[in-house]
Order: C-alpha cells, then sequence, then structure tokens
C-alpha cells in the first residue's frame, strides 16, 4: 500500500516537473537545508534553556512562547520542500534506510514533545524561572537536541546513498 | 590566479590528509553533519536577532538583550565551520577550490559577518543605539533584511557547491 501510494506521488505532474528540470531539485534542497538549520538552531535554544545552559535569565514560557513561531514555520517549509524532494523519487526514498531512520527519529522528536507538553509542562510554573530545570525537563531537552542532530546526519546521509 | 588555484587544487588532492578524507567513506558525511548543525547554530542566532530589528520576533524584549545573548558566541561557531569547511575542502578539492558558487559563498560570509558586527557593536555601548532616531531605525531593519538575505543565500551557495561544476 506504502509502495502504491509512493508509485502515485512519484507519477503526479509536480514530481514530473521535479525530475524534468535539473534547476529545480537542488533550489528544493536548498531551501529545505534553510528550514532545517531554523528548525535546529530555534528548537536548540528551548533545549538548552531546559538543560540549563544558556537564556538563564530568560523564564521557560516566554522563551518557548517567543521561539515556537519560529520553529512552526521553518518546519511547515521543510515538510513542503522535504516532500517535493520526496514526491521526486518516492519509491526508492520509502526503500532507502537512511530516510526510513531519519523519519523514525522525527516520530520520537514529536512523541518527546508531546510527553513534555502533557507531563512535564503541566508542573511548569514550580520552575518556569529556575537556571536549572528539573531532571524530566533537562531530560525532554537532552532527548530533542540529540534525535535532531540525528535527523540532520541521517537527512545527510540519504544524498549519499541514492543516486540520481 | 586561476592556473595557481588549480595547481594548489591539484596538489592539495595528493596530500595524504586528502587521501585519508577521500578513502575513509563515513568521514565526509560526519563533517558535513557537523558544518550543519554548526549553520543551524549561527543562522538561527542571527535569523532570531534580524527577525527581532523587523519587528516579527520577540518584541517585548530590546534589540540589545537578544543581541547580548545571540551573538557573542557566534564566531566561536563560525570558527568550527572554518574547520569541518576546510576539511571538505581539503577531502574534494578540484570540486570546490574554483567552485564559482564557493567564491560567492566566502564573499557573502565576509559581507554578512561585518554587516553583523555592524548591528552589534553600537548596542555594546549604547543599548537604545538603533532606536535613537528614525534614520538609525531605517538603517538598522536595512541591515537586518540584507543580513537574512545574505545568510539566505549562503544555505543556497554552500548546496550548489554540489552541482555548479567547478571553473
Amino acid at each position: 500500500m506504502i509502495d502504491a501510494f509512493c508509485q502515485w506521488l512519484h507519477d503526479t505532474a509536480w514530481a514530473e516537473t521535479i525530475r524534468a528540470n535539473e534547476l529545480l531539485f537542488p533550489t528544493f534542497e536548498s531551501l529545505h537545508v534553510l528550514a532545517i538549520t531554523l528548525v535546529l538552531g530555534s528548537i536548540a535554544v528551548v533545549d538548552l534553556r531546559l538543560l540549563g545552559f544558556t537564556s538563564r535569565n530568560r523564564p521557560v514560557t516566554q522563551l518557548i512562547r517567543e521561539v515556537l513561531p519560529v520553529t512552526w514555520t521553518a518546519f511547515a517549509v521543510a515538510v513542503v520542500s522535504g516532500g517535493t524532494l520526496f514526491a521526486s523519487n518516492a519509491v526508492e526514498y520509502a526503500h532507502n534506510f537512511p530516510f526510513q531512520m531519519k523519519m523514525l527519529l522525527m516520530l520520537l522528536a514529536g512523541l518527546n514533545m508531546v510527553v513534555f507538553h502533557l507531563v512535564t509542562y503541566r508542573g511548569i510554573g514550580q520552575w518556569d524561572a529556575a537556571l536549572r530545570p528539573p531532571p524530566a525537563a533537562r531530560a525532554a531537552g537532552a532527548i530533542s537536541i540529540s534525535l535532531w542532530i540525528g535527523i540532520v546526519a541521517f537527512g545527510r546521509w540519504i544524498g549519499f546513498t541514492i543516486g540520481f | 590566479m586561476l592556473a595557481q588555484l588549480h595547481a594548489f587544487a591539484e596538489w592539495l588532492a595528493t596530500t595524504a590528509m586528502s587521501n585519508t578524507i577521500q578513502n575513509v567513506t563515513w568521514i565526509i558525511p560526519t563533517v558535513q553533519t557537523v558544518h550543519i548543525v554548526c549553520v543551524a547554530l549561527v543562522i538561527s542566532a542571527v535569523f532570531l536577532v534580524d527577525l527581532r530589528i523587523l519587528g516579527v520576533f520577540a518584541r517585548a524584549q530590546p534589540i540589545a538583550a537578544l543581541s547580548q545573548r545571540f551573538l557573542p558566541w557566534i564566531w566561536y561557531v563560525i570558527l568550527v565551520l572554518l574547520v569541518t569547511g576546510s576539511l571538505l575542502i581539503i577531502g574534494e578539492p578540484t570540486r570546490s577550490v574554483t567552485n564559482p558558487a564557493f567564491a560567492l559563498k566566502m564573499a557573502m560570509l565576509i559581507t554578512v559577518s561585518v554587516l553583523t558586527l555592524l548591528i552589534e557593536r553600537p548596542l555594546r555601548r549604547d543599548p537604545l543605539y538603533w532606536d535613537a532616531s528614525g534614520g538609525r531605525r531605517a538603517a538598522v531593519v536595512t541591515l537586518a533584511i540584507v543580513s537574512l538575505v545574505l545568510w539566505s543565500a549562503i544555505v543556497f551557495a554552500g548546496r550548489w557547491i554540489a552541482y555548479i561544476s567547478s571553473i
């Protein structure tokens, strides 16, 4: 079923356009890298605060409120540009190990975020301004930054394993 | 000049270090990953300050506070970028040394570094420097827009090194 979907994606006019014009793939790839650097960097601002390393004079809630719109905007650009790259060669990407790992790590990063918001964040009133947030919050920060660095690593690895 | 650069690139390709980087398959992807993570830190720090100047990000905070929080340490990360970037050049010298995309990237990097200092330096002595007059406001907004465009273009040029042929 996944293969059928990928084949359909591969056969769309949009994917055909990307394959037919040799300037389009690198353009979307550059846009994807730019978006990912902003996703990773803006998430790092929050993660490093959760770890108690940086922005220690800023309450966590304020920092999150300020940074999150930047993260989500960049993430939306990354998904659209990444989806375009994926569509151009969908079946092969879907079977590519680094690509599968990248998707898995993104899923884990999402779960980490959900757990943080549903559990750890509920008690934030007690440690919002703490120089060193509690262990659960520090763990969320450490897991998040590690996963996102892994996502970049596997993303870069895709380029060395798929030939055009 | 071009002949010298070609000779330099060809000599570099014969060095032991270059051969190691070429032959050990994990080195280039790993160094590239470190390079991208460092680019993420620098570009996000600069973008957040630029977006604050444009009034899009963290409006409740003074420009000077964000500038002090995000800009002073980017130079250390840029040093790491120079090291990882050099390793990538040593590994594939004929691809990058005479590549127009690489030359453009370096020219833009130098320009945007100067622009970043132009934004940051006056704030060290006077936190309200850029808010002091309408003229200064307009000047710093212009600097921020040029900075956003140049950093984006640096990422594009970096990726295009892989697609544009050396001359």
